[in-house]
């Protein structure tokens, strides 16, 4: 049944990702990349990650691609499709991405995994005990500098687009 | 572990995912087009450390930390970049690639 479920995901997964990459409306192949974002959580709650299914669906789902579907709608002419590039240059990429992903699979298969054959339920409070403990192997100092840096990038993200200003103040008086 | 999947499958998935992104990222001639197809590169590593840190060392929770962080960075990336497209837009109403002259916020 899981093995069902993961095929469907994969195929899922692949099938849009390809569209979202090679469709002429912008917004469709943002709900492209919706699903394929979709089905990564789905993969998740498969391996019995809950939290971080939950994470993939608010962040990235939710916000990401909100934020995404804004900039297009502000931005884009929505009738207008998308330029791609000339029909060699198509070609060539693909052809060279295929080539890479012929070396990462053969590297992949070439390699021994020790699979460990137990499976370990996590809970979240193990991923926030392990994130907020400051003995070996505590996460507390990267966690602390990613809200840090999650504050500063808010900050810079309001300044960069809020620009200048189109009158003075002086101007006004 | 997803019963009856190995990890070469997950792994195989996620390549074939990483490539589609690298493959828009270099066709895209849009800046908003390139940055989803980053958000597709990211997305394959990230199920990449979730996966290895399931199948092979299934006590720890190293890869599923890590994985938060690439989460966290992406979404501070994706916030910056929009706005950064934003004030583009209206500087010379356009996000083209080729129209992307000018590096002065």
């Amino acid at each position: 049944m899981e093995k069902i479920i993961f095929y469907i995901l994969a195929l899922v997964m692949i099938v849009f990702a390809i569209a979202s990459v090679t469709s002429k409306k912008m917004l469709r192949s943002v709900i492209y990349l919706l699903f394929v974002l979709c089905g990564i959580a789905g993969i998740y709650f498969l391996i019995d990650y809950n939290f971080l299914a939950a994470i993939q669906l608010t962040v990235y789902a939710g916000g990401i691609i909100v934020l995404i579907i804004f900039s297009v709608v502000l931005v884009h002419h929505i009738e207008m499709e998308l330029e791609v590039a000339k029909r060699s240059k198509q070609i060539l990429v693909g052809l060279a991405c295929l080539v890479g992903l012929g070396v990462f699979l053969t590297t992949i298969y070439a390699h021994p995994f020790n699979v460990a054959g137990k499976s370990v339920t996590t809970t979240t409070e193990d991923i926030g005990l392990g994130l907020l403990s400051y003995e070996t192997g505590g996460f507390i100092l990267p966690f602390e500098l990613i809200s840090v840096l999650l504050l500063a990038s808010m900050i810079g993200a309001i300044i960069i687009a809020k620009g200048k200003k189109l009158t003075n103040k002086n101007d006004i008086k | 572990m997803i019963a009856g999947i190995s990890i070469y499958e997950i792994l195989t998935v996620t390549s074939i995912l990483f490539f589609i992104g690298v493959y828009g990222f270099i066709t895209r001639k849009n800046l908003i087009s390139i940055l989803m197809s980053i958000e597709l590169i990211l997305n394959a590593s990230v199920i990449n450390f979730v996966v290895i840190n399931k199948y092979l060392y299934p006590d720890m929770l190293q890869g599923v930390f890590f994985s938060i962080f690439i989460i966290a960075v992406a979404a501070a990336e994706t916030a910056l970049a929009v706005s950064i497209i934003i004030n583009l837009y209206r500087q010379i109403a356009s996000v083209e690639v080729k129209d992307t002259e000018i590096m002065k916020y």
